[in-house]
């Protein structure tokens, strides 16, 4: 069993995770078969050049749903993130060959005593230019 | 069609609800697995359980697996003006009641809270009504709430 985290320990500014998140063609066609999500701007360049993209990129969802990982592992319980949001701000281009690197920094953004919750934010990164926006998860400790 | 948006009318609408979808282990395991999801209640049924849980639990975001089926109910429907080769996904917000776990039978209440338009650009707001089927009805387990913005073909 992992300790989890209490909320009275907890301070404003303080980063409670950190990660990199390798993103690769392969784990975009591995998301499109996970989630349903078939549009071909993630897996088909000719298709993403034509509507105007740089090419293939990442699933928003992908990325939203990578970068809570750390938040989960630190609150040591899935069931405590209460609730999840985020804007996508820039695409997260994927190369044909190689990776893409998303770099998150989780701080704790506010406590509730009273809920019972803490609100992590998230800051989100791929080649230093933010990607998502206002990404917070409400976690329940 | 020349700059066709999504038509305002489509506003406040509410589909009937989707037919039951079965969470199954096997698919929490990979949608785990997809989003780089290593916590052990997603994957083995021990720890999930010695957390409290009946079943494997969920990775925060999974419900937008049942969301965009419902979704498309409306974004497919050739009379909302949904042109998807013009969608950008803006944001996405989840709020959950209780987490998804295995077993779950989920049923999905699709609403379009707004359609606006502004200089040739158009915003859709979408929220799904996330219910578990419970022996005495439906209990609720998340909302999903997802804007998309569209471009005009002059914007």
């Amino acid at each position: 069993m992992t300790t989890r985290p209490a909320l009275a320990d907890l301070t404003v500014g303080d980063v409670v995770a950190t990660r990199t998140v390798e993103l690769d063609r392969a784990a975009l066609v591995r998301y499109a078969g996970a989630s349903g999500d078939l549009n071909p701007i993630h897996w088909d360049e000719s298709f993403a050049v034509e509507v105007g993209l740089p090419g293939v990129i990442a699933h928003g969802m992908l990325t939203m749903g990578s970068v809570v990982g750390p938040v989960v592992d630190w609150a040591g319980d899935p069931g405590a993130v209460v609730s999840y949001q985020t804007r996508f701000t820039k695409p997260v281009p994927v190369p044909a060959r190689g990776t893409a690197a998303v770099e998150v920094t989780a701080t704790v953004g506010a406590v509730d005593a009273d809920a019972g919750t803490a609100r992590i934010d998230l800051a989100v990164t791929h080649d230093g230019v933010k990607v998502l926006g206002r990404a917070q998860a409400v976690v329940r400790l | 069609m020349a700059n066709r948006l999504p038509d305002p009318s489509f506003a406040g609408r509410e589909y009937p609800a989707t037919a039951p979808y079965s969470v199954g282990r096997e698919k929490i395991r990979e949608f785990a697995t997809a989003v780089g999801a290593v916590h052990p209640a997603h994957h083995d049924l021990v720890a999930a359980r010695g957390s409290g849980y009946p079943d494997l639990v969920a990775p925060p975001t999974f419900a937008v697996v049942v969301a965009q089926r419902a979704e498309a109910q409306y974004i497919q429907d050739p009379e909302a003006g949904v042109d998807f080769s013009r969608v950008v996904h803006a944001d996405e917000r989840f709020t959950h009641h209780r987490p998804v776990v295995a077993g779950d039978e989920l049923v999905t209440v699709l609403h379009v809270d707004s359609v606006t338009h502004r200089a040739g650009i158009a915003m859709v707001t979408t929220r799904c009504e996330v219910a578990a089927v419970t022996p005495d009805g439906t209990e609720p387990v998340s909302t999903v709430t997802s804007s998309l913005v569209i471009r005009g073909e002059d914007a």
